[in-house]
């Protein structure tokens, strides 16, 4: 074994050389310069300034917007630089707890609303920046936003509608609502 | 919903087979030195990489030597991510001034990227500097798996060779590996990844303001930089308000595509593949999902040429997918049926066009259900350990899958080399049985196996379910292991159970309410990683020394024939049976209980 | 000895296995074999933890351990049992043998020949190269070689043939067994080994299984199931800590007692094979001997099951041992009846089978059957290796038969003519496989040829289906013969056997032996002269004859009593049924885990989690008898497969994989079900007793 350390060694060196600066700083370099949106974090931009990512959800409480998947990251929700999820165990109390909480905050917010909770809507996503929610739950909460914001709802709707994602490439994944870009759409429509 | 979901299964394996086989072929003529034109231009940079370490063509090494080298690479590869982790502060690359990692993370970080776990004591964006990712654990992605796909090779010499003194040379295979096959392949997937958005920057991480200013509380810190305790020792609370967020970036997608290739799974971000910069669509799920089972579906078809039979490397490969193909459904099954306390809540969970429904706790609404299955079912078939869930919060039998899977020592599709090495060990055991069945010292591939080939064998298999088995029952009994159990009851014994599972089968991924980023926890799972890792491979070099050092039996009528769907059931049989004998009692205790509860059986 | 085949329970055999059992519960006897041992070393702990419960500080009732203790040991002894009756019916067998090892007066020669003067000793003093002196009724002290004498020697007693051998000085039948005993005439035999080293006390030795030592396979084997007990033990040990702590989240039950634990333990580990390993080892033997094959070691029986090349002699084994005449050719101008007279006057004197076939065909073409023929005042002219013809002088005709060539030169040495027609005749005898053997006659210095006569191999009934049958198990028969590859390559077709080797020498075989190992195969051979010692040396399976010389006896590594070649065919499916026994009981002990863990997991845990009951299953009655359940049926299928240990399973002549097929359906399939219903029957026998 030791007469291979120098082997060992040398080749450790310009592997790394390779694998750990030369083909990250080929990737970076071409990144940037045919596909710098992407690399930089797909910012979404208004008027040429950044207003979020599209990528990355942003906590909603207002009942005015739409409101995004539970977060559970720390120490504030929907924190871009400490991802991560809530890890409750099926079993576990605590769970059951903080679903009985969103619930009837959910409930709080529209009294009206009977219909049950599509349930993405009250579980913490995985990481914990989870932009989008199902258009099932964004068209739970679509009648309390109308109300809230006077629009009517069809108004509501279409907007929804209009930010919602089908599964890529026609059958990948799931179909979707950004929920940031929604409620910035929101903001144009109804200030 | 069922119909989309067949969609996507049989696409993806569909893809996979398609990509596997042209680059198992590849790989066979890769390894004897035989390029294909377009990368016939890089055998200058081979062999410069040769003469500069001294490494002369057609030095074959014993087995013995071979094993020197694998530890000799990866010892010092250990030490270089260690020292990197340790010094990171003060080295350039490190725009949010990471603070150096206390010892033992640095430890069990370093042996985590070295053996190829990639098991994540530590929050990407929150602990390691750009300059960490992208040398440190960026290189042993790199390395890690082209040291697994060396030994794999190694013993594929093994069985091709007759009466032969050596199995290959480790550091020949080494380049070869990571030269033509990682590095181009990681190049165009990193690329692909980038188009979907996956971020690749050097750049510090960016500001944006929040839409709606976020009110939340967090511990108060003192003028010391310590959190303020009260009077019963519970941190003391502040309001605060948020009104930016910040966004991590990084050099994400060249380590991610790597990540997924050399089946690491480490996340350059805390919450992996979950996170939308790390995986931002259901394209990119799809494609990391395709990079981690490529290579080991690939080696297949390398094995089956390299035996001159390529229905031998079906068969391996008929079986890992039979095996996959099976703890999936059971995987899909169980996460769309959910949590009956969410229908006891109200909630809706029925499955629709407009809504994935299930157990949508732990997951991301771009995956749904079926995305996320499959890619937990593939993430621990194969050593990989990437997530784009947190499987702390699967159900319970959603749990014990992918749990199950790393148990069965991580043989289907398993890790880059390591997976199909492990897997021709389960081999070499199921012939011996079978060929004492039918009355003839067993032989595959027309080498006799022996006693000497069995007791490396029994070491191969048994080195992972004890540590697996003793790294639990020792940390449950530790007030140090049991204080990181997060979850209460049945569960936190899986959370346990998972992590020894995940650490000494190489694979990474975890049950990750389990506090795990403690000195106990680093050192023992560290442990429990490079006992399982090394184990193994000295076992099956030994196997390879042994192999190629026999002659070759001709087959005959009586020779049983390995490449018919009667020794595919036999190969399951064995893999399965081997796994379930040795971790039902204990799968008993945790998920299987779990689940009973769950649904009410009392 | 003929082997009596014995019932396989013979009482007084089974009570002496019985007692052997008891006696080998020692530990240095246990230590011996991993598997049980570990169920020694539980039995103990249980018997402490059920001492320690009647002193009343038990972890549960002490009736309770105790019916597990009880059944535990039981387990240890029915293992033992299983052994003590392999070696017992070994023993029996050999004890036969032993009868005739009793002491025998030899006379010692003071020198190497017959009229030295000798002094009588012991058989038990003889050392090797020492000469003693056999008379007509003595029996032979010790196996040996002949030097001086010729005599007719009864070996029934070794071979179970009633018709007396000649043994005699020089060649191949100078090889004579201790324990044998001369009928007539006298022998000085050297006697070739030191007492207790003699091919009967390396049989009886072999047949006791006293000097068995682990075959190959069977250490491989013994590795799989030392890994498997330690995974068994691994997941067992570990239970106890994984109870605890479920205990204490779970906030009921209490934590599994160690007595259930080492219930589970020796319930899992692979007691089965464990338990009949050695015992099926033993039999694999005992089943040769009963083919009346004694082979010199274990090794020689297992490689015996993976023989890809069978080498066989064509005399005797493919053909029968003689050739027959079959037709008369006749020469130009030559009738077949005068050709056949003076054939038959050629062959009257010659003794060979070949000689007494001419006789016969030529009484039928003369129509004189049971006429007899009287030739007086002629002189016998027998067969040299010089001449290399027999015949007859008899009223002035010199009559001559012998091979082709040699009549042909004996002919032209006459002045004589070989016409065409008659070498035409010779090779069309010899391209269909058949022996020309030429017949001359000479009188009054005219010399002619009468004719051939054409003696053909008769290739033995049923041969070409065995070959056949050999093909579909993958072995691939190669034919020895000393004939031309012409004749050699017509008795192959018609024999069926895949390959020859013609105009063999033992140079020849040797190489081919090696040719064929160098690629990786395995070959068997018999033999029986001298000069196949060294093939037999070579071959990984070297069966020698009986009948044949002590060196290829040394050589081989089995000797067949019988002297019957065919008898490699058994040898090779005996070799295979034991291999085959092993790996099925390896498969049933292993499928049968499955049912126990359903049996005890939820016994163990029904305190703690009761909603593990889901997993009864079976819907054993309590936890207590679940658990004894499954212990009792772990100890009673032991016993229970004693007999398929013995006998061994069967085989057919199939292809690998359909054998593999079966044998998974049968004890993969059937290991898995089996213990379902015997645990069930095992639990309601305990309930309908209120023993549970």
């Amino acid at each position: 074994m030791l007469k291979e350390l120098q082997p060992a060694l040398i080749l450790l060196a310009l592997l790394s050389a390779l694998t750990g600066a030369a083909y990250p700083a080929l990737v970076t370099g071409l990144a940037q310069a045919t596909m710098s949106d992407q690399a930089n974090g797909s910012l979404l931009k208004e008027n040429g300034q950044a207003v979020g990512s599209r990528l990355i959800g942003q906590p909603f409480s207002d009942p005015r917007y739409f409101w995004g998947r539970p977060s559970a990251t720390a120490p504030m929700p929907y924190n871009g630089g400490s991802s991560g999820g809530a890890n409750l165990g099926p079993l576990n109390p605590a769970l059951e707890a903080a679903l009985q909480e969103r619930i009837s905050v959910l409930k709080a917010a529209d009294p009206s609303q009977q219909a049950p909770i599509p349930v993405d809507l009250v579980t913490a996503s995985a990481s914990g920046l989870d932009p989008h929610i199902s258009p099932a739950a964004a068209r739970w909460q679509a009648p309390r936003v109308a109300r809230l914001r006077g629009l009517p709802e069809a108004r509501v709707l279409a907007l929804l509608e209009r930010h919602t994602e089908g599964r890529q490439w026609g059958f990948l994944g799931e179909p979707r609502v950004n929920v940031l870009a929604l409620n910035r759409a929101l903001d144009q429509a109804a200030p | 919903m069922n119909a989309n979901l067949l969609l996507q299964y049989g696409f993806f394996f569909a893809v996979l087979f398609l990509l596997a086989w042209p680059l198992g072929l590849y790989m066979a003529r890769i390894y004897r030195g035989d390029l294909p034109a377009f990368v016939a231009w890089l055998r200058p940079l081979e062999n410069f990489c040769y003469r500069l370490a001294g490494v002369r063509h057609g030095d074959d090494m014993g087995w013995r030597r071979y094993a020197g080298a694998v530890l000799a690479f990866s010892l010092l590869g250990v030490l270089a991510v260690y020292a990197l982790q340790r010094l990171q502060l003060w080295l350039p690359f490190n725009p949010q001034a990471m603070a150096n990692t206390t010892p033992d993370l640095a430890f069990n970080t370093a042996v985590s990227f070295v053996t190829n776990t990639n098991w994540q004591a530590y929050g990407g964006e929150t602990t390691m500097s750009y300059l960490t990712q992208m040398l440190g654990l960026a290189v042993q992605n790199f390395l890690s798996a082209a040291t697994g796909m060396a030994v794999v090779v190694a013993l594929m010499r093994g069985f091709q060779r007759k009466e032969a003194g050596g199995i290959g040379n480790f550091w020949i295979d080494l380049v070869r590996s990571t030269l033509y096959v990682l590095l181009p392949l990681s190049l165009i997937l990193a690329l692909a990844l980038v188009g979907q958005g996956v971020v690749q920057s050097v750049a510090p991480y960016a500001s944006v303001p929040l839409t709606q200013a976020v009110d939340y509380e967090q511990p108060k810190v003192g003028a010391d930089g310590q959190p303020v305790l009260d009077a019963a020792g519970k941190p003391v609370l502040e309001a605060a308000t948020a009104r930016e967020q910040t966004l991590a970036l990084g050099p994400a997608a060249s380590q991610i595509a790597i990540k997924h290739l050399g089946t690491n799974g480490g996340g350059f971000f805390n919450a992996n593949s979950s996170h939308p910069y790390e995986n931002p669509t259901p394209v990119s799920n799809l494609l990391q999902m395709l990079a981690i089972v490529l290579i080991p579906a690939a080696l297949c078809f390398t094995f089956g040429r390299w035996v001159g039979d390529l229905r031998q490397g079906l068969a391996i490969l008929a079986a890992m997918t039979a095996i996959l193909v099976a703890l999936l459904a059971v995987e899909v099954w169980a996460e769309q049926a959910g949590n009956p306390l969410f229908e006891r809540l109200g909630l809706a969970t029925q499955g629709s066009e407009l809504m994935a429904g299930g157990n949508m706790e732990g997951k991301e609404a771009r995956f749904g259900i079926s995305a996320t299955s499959l890619f937990v079912t593939v993430t621990t078939a194969v050593s990989c350990g990437a997530v784009n869930a947190m499987h702390d919060s699967l159900t319970p039998l959603g749990g014990l899958v992918p749990m199950w899977l790393m148990q069965l020592g991580e043989v289907v599709f398993g890790g880059v080399g390591s997976g199909l090495y492990g897997m021709l060990v389960f081999a070499i055991v199921g012939v011996f049985v079978a060929g004492l069945m039918i009355g003839r010292t067993p032989e595959y591939l027309g080498k006799k196996i022996e006693a000497y080939e069995m007791k490396m064998a029994a070491v191969a298999i048994l080195a992972t379910p004890l540590a697996v088995l003793l790294g639990t029952a020792l940390s449950l009994m530790l007030e140090a292991g049991a204080a990181g159990v997060f979850n209460p009851g049945a569960h936190g014994f899986s959370e346990v159970l998972y992590a020894f599972s995940s650490a000494a089968n190489n694979n990474g991924s975890a049950f990750a309410g389990l506090g795990a980023n403690t000195p106990y926890y680093n050192t023992a799972l560290g442990l429990a990683m490079l006992f399982g890792r090394f184990t193994i491979i000295a076992a099956v070099l030994a196997i390879a020394g042994s192999l190629a050092a026999k002659k070759r039996i001709p087959p005959s009528a009586g020779t049983l024939p390995t490449h018919t769907p009667l020794f595919v059931v036999l190969l399951i049989g064995t893999v399965i049976v081997v796994g379930a004998l040795t971790f039902l009692p204990s799968l008993a205790l945790g998920p299987v209980v779990e689940h009973l509860q769950m649904v009410g059986v009392r | 000895m003929k082997t009596t085949s014995q019932s396989l329970y013979d009482r007084a055999l089974l009570q002496e296995a019985a007692w052997e059992s008891v006696k080998r519960l020692s530990p240095r006897y246990q230590v011996k074999n991993p598997v049980m041992f570990v169920v020694w070393l539980g039995s103990l702990l249980t018997t402490g933890l059920w001492l320690q419960a009647l002193a009343g500080e038990g972890e549960a009732p002490a009736g309770f351990i105790l019916a597990i203790t009880l059944w535990l040991w039981f387990t240890v002894l029915f293992a033992n049992f299983a052994e003590a009756v392999a070696e017992g019916r070994g023993k029996a067998q050999a004890a036969a043998l032993k009868g005739l090892k009793k002491t025998v007066w030899a006379k010692k020669l003071r020198e190497a020949h017959a009229g030295a003067p000798f002094h009588t000793v012991p058989s038990e003093d003889l050392r090797k190269g020492d000469v003693v002196l056999v008379q007509a009724g003595d029996v032979i002290p010790g196996d040996g070689e002949v030097v001086e004498g010729v005599a007719s020697v009864d070996e029934s007693a070794i071979t179970g043939e009633s018709a007396p051998v000649i043994r005699e000085s020089g060649g191949d039948f100078s090889a004579v067994t201790g324990g044998t005993r001369v009928l007539s005439d006298w022998l000085v035999v050297k006697i070739t080994v030191n007492p207790g080293e003699t091919f009967l006390d390396r049989m009886i030795g072999m047949v006791e299984g006293a000097r068995r030592q682990k075959t190959p396979n069977e250490i491989a084997l013994t590795i799989l199931l030392v890994a498997l007990t330690l995974t068994f033990l691994l997941a067992t040990a570990t239970l106890l800590p994984f109870s605890i702590y479920s205990v204490g989240v779970a906030g009921s039950g209490s934590p599994v007692t160690v007595t259930v634990l080492v219930a589970l333990l020796v319930c899992l580990i692979p007691t089965t094979i464990g338990g009949l390993l050695s015992a099926i080892g033993v039999a694999g033997m005992g089943r040769m001997m009963e083919k009346n094959v004694i082979a010199t070691s274990g090794k020689a029986v297992e490689a015996a099951g993976d023989v890809d090349v069978l080498l066989l002699d064509k005399t005797g084994t493919i053909t029968l041992g003689n050739r027959q005449a079959a037709a008369f050719a006749p020469a130009a101008g030559v009738s077949e009846k005068e050709l056949a007279e003076a054939a038959l006057l050629a062959s009257l004197a010659d003794e060979t089978p070949e000689g007494r076939s001419i006789v016969t065909l030529a009484k039928e073409r003369l129509h004189q059957r049971g006429r007899d023929i009287h030739a007086d005042g002629a002189s016998f002219v027998h067969f040299t290796a010089q001449t290399r013809m027999s015949g007859i002088d008899w009223q002035g005709r010199s009559i001559r038969k012998g091979a082709a060539d040699a009549v042909k030169a004996h002919i032209l040495a006459l002045g004589g003519e070989w016409s065409a027609a008659v070498q035409q005749a010779v090779d069309d005898i010899a391209r269909r496989g058949a022996t020309p053997l030429a017949v001359a006659e000479s009188s009054a210095g005219a010399a002619r040829v009468l004719g051939v006569v054409e003696l053909k191999d008769i290739v033995k009934g049923g041969i070409k289906e065995r070959f056949a049958e050999l093909r579909r198990m993958g072995i691939k028969t190669v034919m020895i013969t000393g004939d031309n590859s012409l004749t050699a390559a017509a008795i192959a077709a018609e024999a069926g056997v895949d390959d020859f080797l013609a105009e063999a020498t033992p140079e020849a075989k040797l190489k081919l032996i090696r040719q064929h190992q160098q690629d990786g195969r395995l070959v068997a051979m018999t033999g029986d002269g001298t000069n196949d010692a060294p093939a037999l040396a070579q071959a990984d399976v070297a069966v020698a004859m009986n009948s044949g010389t002590q060196a290829a006896k040394e050589a081989g590594n089995m000797v067949d009593l019988d002297s019957n070649p065919t008898k490699l065919i058994e040898i090779v499916e005996t070799g295979k049924q034991m291999l085959m026994t092993r790996g099925a009981l390896t498969t049933f002990s292993i499928a049968n885990d499955v049912a126990k863990y359903f049996a005890i997991i939820p016994a163990a845990f029904a305190a703690t989690y009761p909603a593990l009951g889901v997993l009864n299953v079976m819907g054993l009655a309590t936890p207590a008898s679940a658990i004894l359940s499954a212990v009792i049926f772990n100890a009673l299928v032991i016993v229970a497969l004693i007999p398929l240990a013995l006998k061994g399973v069967a085989y057919r002549p199939q292809g690998a994989a359909a054998i593999l097929r079966r044998n998974l359906l049968v004890y993969g399939v059937g290991g898995l079900v089996v213990p379902f219903a015997g645990i069930k029957a095992i639990d309601l026998m305990l309930v309908g007793l209120h023993l549970a």
